[in-house]
């Protein structure tokens, strides 16, 4: 059999160039299989080069031929006729030949060469594409959001379009699942503030103000930027993977040919859960980080819980409170619309769904920080 | 040929907790045939093959492969006789990140110390062999339709020159033409190459068009045999298989072009017109 592969360790291919009478003899030997060549191709290639008009090919020393020996033989044969040399082979068992001859039937065609462009054209095409294709993003986002808000606006004036039993059970995975998590960082973070604002604080022998930075500290900022991120990287990517695998798998064609809207069925009951799930985790990420603060207060300051709790009432105001929860319903509007929208955006392969839950959390966490930014900004301005 | 099958199965049990899919299964595949692999669903056609190639541990039984006992080698030996089969998934299942021609060349970068350049053009042959357009070599899988992808799959699975050939449902989800297509080119290039074919389909066409045997796994076992011999059987299952519209319609078409899809398949070029969708 000409692939017989059981002699591993049999001769190497080898090719010789002899004269005889006027010809040049190339006479193969060893195995002429995949596994064994290396060099041998450019050998043979340039052993038929040096060769004159009348060139033979001997394989009668070859103990084995597989496809790929079998194509060097035929490219080489191929080679030396379009120099019209005088060409023939000899030796070589019949399956041997006809497997020679059949690899004549699988020339490989000449592939365009790839366009090689400059490294300067290369970077300016691919900043020109990735700014286009941020843009356009930019814009099916917003007219995403438009639409979404008009749906939002339309399911609240009617609430029996609201799928209440999809919208529980995504409060409950975005939010009562959510909370160990969200809990445990809030009170290390409280704990962080803390313990940095003591040790600056105490150098004024005002560590009963670290009480001021811990509580405005977490109640305006921390508290729901902490929670944001978490809920966006935790929900917002699995809003995206679970309808991204959905749209993977054709259900939402398969949705809207029933007559369901995806954005009533898959998109609403997502932004509500989390619209209405997010201030009662920012409420709990707010206590948590003041409790972590009013924690380390007590062991490194010796501020007791019932000083802490009265310095806290003279120093922060209520708004503080609201600052930050006002925040929330508006962030998880966006943590969920990017989530969703980064799902319908998947096309079909899998690939995508990754990139796609990639690119969600990214988004909605440079946007949740954006928007924060301007709130700042807003409420410095308007004085609170 | 009075050799020593390809692969032989004794005595196979494989079971996932405390379902048994095969129960003391003999299989075996002699060198240079096609054996078609046909079943209901849930039988374990695929099962059985990814137990024979090692990706599933059979509960008991032996295997043999080329002679050789795979689970009983040491690591590298086993690893030898891998690289004496390739394997065609059911989708192909190329690499997402890596073009055609990178594809194919995994194998022989891997394992061979063919230069760069023969590479590359080894790759070349390969896509010609399975009869892609060769400006295919350079595109990414998923720039490529399914039947597309199925040929490149077939193309790696054949760089490192195997002696056998495992096809998990190689026509499923192609269009008849497409398929017809595949089946001609399987049976060009197992003649071509002299290699032994295991076949697992669903498709009746396939297996008259280029089965030398069939094994049907019915009821943990199998039963061997031409299709005709299988058609003979009592077996109520066999019977409404290739007893059914399909099966006769498919038998049909066999009695009538049979004579054309010889070898002489290869002349009407392998090119395919099959494009991206």
């Amino acid at each position: 059999m000409a692939l017989d592969h059981q002699a591993a360790t049999a001769a190497a291919p080898t090719v010789a160039s002899q004269a005889d009478k006027g010809w040049r003899v190339l006479v193969l030997a060893g195995r002429w299989t995949t596994d064994a060549l290396s060099e041998q191709g450019v050998a043979l290639t340039e052993a038929a080069e040096q060769a004159g008009e009348r060139v033979r090919l001997d394989i009668a020393g070859v103990e084995a031929l597989d496809s790929a020996g079998a194509w060097l033989v035929c490219r080489t044969l191929d080679e030396l006729d379009r120099r019209s040399a005088k060409v023939e082979l000899v030796g070589g068992d019949a399956e041997q030949r006809s497997l020679i001859e059949t690899m004549g039937h699988y020339r490989p065609g000449k592939a365009p060469e790839p366009t090689s462009e400059s490294a300067l054209t290369g970077l300016l095409v691919r900043t020109g594409k990735a700014t286009y294709e941020a843009g356009a993003e930019a814009r099916d986002l917003i007219s995403f959001l438009g639409y979404a808000v008009v749906v939002f606006g339309r399911t609240i004036l009617n609430p029996r379009r609201l799928r209440v039993v999809a919208m529980v059970s995504h409060m409950e995975q975005a939010g009562l699942n959510a909370m160990p998590i969200v809990g445990l960082l809030s009170f290390l973070i409280g704990v962080v503030l803390a313990y940095q604002g003591a040790d600056q604080l105490a150098r004024f022998g005002a560590q009963i103000f670290t009480v001021n930075l811990v509580a405005i500290g977490v109640l305006r900022e921390m508290g729901i930027i902490l929670t944001a991120i978490i809920v966006a990287g935790r929900s917002g990517s699995a809003f995206t993977a679970q309808i991204g695998t959905m749209k993977v798998n054709e259900e939402i064609d398969a949705m809207r040919t029933i007559g369901l809207d995806p954005m009533d069925v898959l998109v609403m009951p997502r932004v509500f859960a989390l619209v209405l799930v997010m201030p009662l985790l920012t409420f709990y990420a707010d206590i948590m980080g003041i409790f972590g603060g009013a924690v380390m207060a007590l062991f490194v300051l010796d501020i007791s819980f019932e000083r802490f709790i009265n310095q806290m009432r003279d120093a922060v105001p209520l708004w503080s409170f609201w600052v930050g929860i006002i925040k929330a319903p508006i962030f998880a509007f966006i943590i969920a619309l990017v989530g969703c929208f980064e799902g319908l955006k998947v096309s079909r392969s899998a690939e995508s769904v990754g990139l796609r839950t990639t690119t969600s959390v990214v988004v909605s966490i440079f946007i949740v920080i954006v928007l924060d930014a301007i709130f700042s900004i807003f409420f410095s301005v308007i004085g609170i | 040929m009075a050799q020593a099958p390809v692969i032989q199965v004794t005595g196979l049990r494989t079971q996932f907790g405390p379902q048994v899919v095969h129960d003391n299964l003999d299989f075996s595949v002699e060198r240079g045939e096609v054996m078609g692999v046909v079943g209901g669903s849930g039988t374990g056609k695929s099962v059985l093959m990814r137990t024979i190639i090692g990706l599933n541990r059979p509960a008991a039984g032996k295997i043999r492969v080329l002679g050789q006992d795979l689970e009983n080698l040491p690591m590298e030996q086993a690893m030898a006789v891998q690289r004496r089969w390739g394997v065609l998934f059911q989708d192909g299942a190329l690499f997402s990140s890596l073009t055609v021609a990178q594809n194919i060349a995994v194998p022989l970068k891997e394992h061979t110390d063919v230069p760069p350049r023969l590479r590359r053009e080894l790759a070349q042959v390969k896509v010609a062999m399975v009869g892609l357009p060769p400006e295919a070599a350079d595109k990414y899988p998923s720039e490529l339709s399914g039947g597309m992808r199925k040929r490149a799959g077939l193309a790696r699975a054949l760089a490192l020159d195997p002696e056998i050939l495992f096809l998990d449902e190689p026509t499923a989800g192609l269009d008849p033409i497409g398929a017809n297509k595949f089946d001609e080119l399987i049976l060009q290039l197992q003649r071509a190459l002299g290699l032994s074919v295991v076949l697992v389909t669903h498709d009746l066409d396939t297996l008259h068009a280029i089965c030398d045997r069939v094994s049907a796994l019915i009821d943990k076992r199998v039963k061997v045999g031409t299709i005709d011999e299988l058609m003979r059987e009592p077996d109520p299952w066999l019977r409404e298989y290739f007893g059914g519209p399909r099966g006769r319609a498919a038998l049909a078409a066999k009695a009538g072009p049979a004579a054309k899809a010889g070898p002489a398949g290869r002349d009407d070029s392998p090119q395919d017109s099959e494009r991206i969708a």
